[in-house]
């Protein structure tokens, strides 16, 4: 089977999915929870079914203290507000004030995160990660300093880097798509979602990176490309087993999961999903790529120097 | 049986009978629905169990549920570190920790957590107070920090006391920044001492020889020596102790006190003796602290979540095991023992570290877990690889393991780099998620070379 052959469509079929997303970045950006914009969200829950009338109170209450609301959205027996900031008196105000129409109304959930704490969650973690991948490159070209010459040990970290970067790009760019179309919230367990997508990114690609390094060690007179074929029909029925294994486990989790954590385990499905297709069908490629352009660039090939 | 197996596997059998006390230990409640199969409807299930009581009394294993999962109130606190010098920030920081650690310990909360964070250049202190989903109480309870001043004055009063003159003096305290009530204290123009609460060591209630309660002051070695001084300059005189901008206590000093000790005598109760005492110590604190954020996580909401993702984690465990069996036969049986050994480890560890779980957190454990599979796919490919090629099985074995270990290796390594940088960056919960992620790598290469290898080695070679 010749998988390297066929390396333009899949880079073609990866942009298919990623510029949409990019696109979407662009234009809409995140749909970012109070996690990252700051703010209070209220849940008042009723003891029966949501009525029209119950919303107009609640929407007239915030009204006529002259607190703006940034969405209210609502459950069969729940509805959530959130605004910009506001303090504890004004809410217990608000609640009084909705008690006065509905007195069995209870209010589950009251939360209040400052907009630094927001940016800076934000900030923090895009740092980790820029340090991160400078790390895992730098482990990477030293892991596989022992491989074969002209081979750079580099270009393992540097393709490893930028399947991770394909992985998080097809996630954000979903959720971008997703927010944008279905109001689907970005919050700090997405955040988590993927900085799970990231780790398992680069775990699967150094499987099939290795595999390459161990076949160039052995193999000492076949043409790159086919090594890199060779490799990945190798690991192919693992990389297979392994992300089906763990698609399996989070559908299971998606079924029967609290509702919390859905969109959560979506991000994590479309990134694991995502993760293996570029370790095998981006990563080794861009191996391949590079080393026939730097072929090219010196007249030589890699097979008979 | 080879003999060089046994050992390794009584270190695992053992290993197992301890992760399934240390997991059986703690209490357990497990509430949820299954569909009766004759009625077609939910059927409530209640599972109580009280754990072993030997165990629980020495020590609670119950895992530490993040308020996510539990409910409560988080409060971050910024420590304001102008004025401290750059080497003293550090344990300025962990004794503003100690402090109000004693005080939320002092109040009854069950199992706060308070945790000390550097970001950037902000000193902070997260207090998470689980059952108390009551924010302003929360927030009461932690930071309000009183500041305390000692204030001497001119021992001359007002001729007349009417109630006019004190009203007056009153708003001339207010006016200049002075606390209330002190010029009525101690006389026309109060100064203040350089005594204050940084020199208090501590505060603690004690009773007089009547059984009424009172307030035992114990000042550092330099305090002392402050205190000292202020009390023989004024012998005859009163001495206001104020709290905030209130005056608390005036007594008139009888004669120089040199023992670095005070008493607060007044008609408290105890229960105002306690909390003062507690005020005081929270004077006592090095720095000031501002509230940056405070977050009430509402309990019924994360405990709907926690039950059903519970559940739903068990479901894909089970799914895990079928998955591995059927693509495996008896080697997936052997990794599902394996997988099963190796969750324990890891869940004995967080009740016993304690790791505090949170949803971020599990989603660490659960990549861990995806990981430890991953190990074993890897080597069972390896083996069969070297079967195909004609090797005996024994020697495939040792061969499977020895060329999978690379890349179990590199691949670990590379995730153990990205989890320390998160939990060097991120804030609570990215370390949460690091933390995990780590303990479980680290455990699932144990689990992949050492049991994995010890049930092949014993179970397999056999057949």
């Amino acid at each position: 089977m010749n998988i390297v052959g066929k390396r333009n469509w899949y880079f073609a079929f990866s942009l298919l999915i990623i510029i949409p997303g990019v696109i979407s970045l662009f234009l809409w950006g995140l749909n970012l929870s109070i996690d990252f914009t700051g703010g209070s969200e209220m849940t008042f829950t009723y003891p029966q079914n949501v009525n029209e009338q119950m919303i107009s109170n609640v929407k007239t209450t915030f009204a006529d203290e002259k607190i703006q609301i940034i969405s209210l959205q609502e459950t069969s027996t729940q509805i959530t507000v959130r605004t910009k900031a506001i303090t504890e008196n004004q809410d217990s105000v608000i609640l009084k004030n909705i008690q006065i129409a509905s007195p069995q109304v209870k209010q589950d959930q009251f939360e209040t995160i400052g907009p630094v704490i927001g940016s800076e969650i934000t900030v923090n973690a895009l740092y980790a990660i820029l340090i991160a991948s400078l790390l895992i490159v730098l482990y990477i070209a030293w892991a596989f300093r022992g491989v074969r010459k002209p081979m750079s040990s580099w270009r393992f970290g540097v393709c490893a880097i930028i399947a991770l970067l394909h992985d998080a790009l097809v996630v954000v760019g979903i959720f971008s798509l997703l927010g944008h179309f279905f109001g689907v919230e970005v919050d700090s367990l997405f955040v988590t979602a993927l900085l799970t997508v990231i780790g398992f990114s680069v775990h699967d690609t150094i499987v099939v990176f290795d595999r390459i390094r161990e076949n160039l060690r052995r193999n000492l007179t076949g043409a790159f490309p086919q090594v890199v074929n060779d490799s990945i029909l190798q690991t192919l029925v693992r990389s297979l087993n392994t992300s089906l294994t763990a698609l399996l486990v989070l559908f299971t989790l998606l079924i029967f999961g609290g509702e919390s954590i859905r969109w959560f385990i979506v991000a994590m499905l479309i990134g694991i999903a995502s993760g293996t297709y570029s370790s095998i069908f981006n990563a080794s490629q861009l191996l391949v790529v590079w080393q026939e352009w730097v072929d090219k660039s010196q007249n030589r090939s890699f097979a008979n120097r | 049986m080879k003999h060089h197996s046994r050992v390794p596997l009584l270190f695992v059998v053992i290993l197992t009978i301890l992760i399934f006390v240390i997991n059986l230990s703690a209490p357990a409640n497990l509430n949820f629905n299954l569909l009766n199969p004759s009625t077609l409807k939910p059927m409530p299930i209640h599972f109580q169990y009280s754990g072993i009581p030997f165990i629980t009394k020495l020590r609670d294993l119950s895992f530490r549920l993040g308020l996510d999962l539990q409910g409560g109130s988080s409060i971050t606190l910024r420590a304001n570190m102008n004025g401290i010098p750059a080497d003293e920030r550090d344990s300025a920081l962990a004794s503003a920790q100690d402090v109000i650690e004693k005080r939320i310990n002092f109040y009854g909360v069950t199992e706060p957590t308070v945790q000390t964070e550097k970001v950037n250049n902000d000193y902070r202190i997260l207090v998470d107070i689980p059952g108390i989903s009551d924010v302003k109480q929360a927030v009461s309870l932690v930071g309000k920090t009183a500041k305390m001043t000692f204030w001497e004055g001119s021992g001359n009063f007002p001729a007349s006391q009417s109630a006019q003159i004190a009203t007056e003096s009153a708003m001339l305290d207010l006016k200049a920044g002075r606390p209330v009530g002190v010029t009525q204290a101690v006389g026309e123009n109060p100064e203040e001492t350089d005594l204050s609460g940084s020199d208090l060591k501590e505060a603690a209630v004690t009773f007089d020889t009547s059984g009424q309660p009172q307030v035992q002051l114990t000042f550092t070695a330099d305090g002392a020596k402050k205190f000292a001084d202020i009390t023989s300059n004024n012998v005859g005189k009163i001495v206001a102790i104020a709290l905030d901008q209130q005056v608390i206590e005036a007594p008139r000093v009888q004669q120089p006190i040199v023992g670095g000790n005070a008493v607060i005598t007044g008609n408290f109760t105890t229960q105002q003796a306690n909390d003062l005492a507690i005020q005081l110590n929270a004077g006592a604190l090095p720095v000031s602290l501002t509230v940056l954020q405070e977050q009430a996580i509402g309990a019924t909401l994360g405990k709907s979540s926690l039950e059903a993702s519970l559940i739903a984690g068990v479901l894909g465990f089970l799914v895990i095991i079928i998955f591995m069996t059927v693509l495996y036969g008896r080697l997936g049986i052997i990794a599902s023992a394996a997988l099963i050994i190796y969750s324990m480890t890891v869940l004995s560890l967080f009740r016993l570290i304690p790791v505090t779980l949170t949803l971020a957190g599990i989603a660490g454990f659960i990549l861990s877990v995806g990981i430890a599979v991953d190990a074993n796919i890897l080597i069972f490919e390896r083996m069969k690889e070297e079967l195909r090629r004609g090797r005996t099985l024994s020697n495939s074995i040792d061969l499977g393991f020895s060329r999978a270990w690379p890349s179990i290796r590199d691949s670990n390594v590379s995730s153990l780099i990205t989890s320390a940088i998160l939990f060097y960056f991120g804030t609570s919960i990215i370390r949460g998620f690091a933390v995990t992620l780590a303990l479980g790598i680290l455990v699932s290469m144990f689990s992949a070379i050492f049991v994995t290898k010890t049930f092949l080695q014993v179970f397999y070679r056999k057949g």
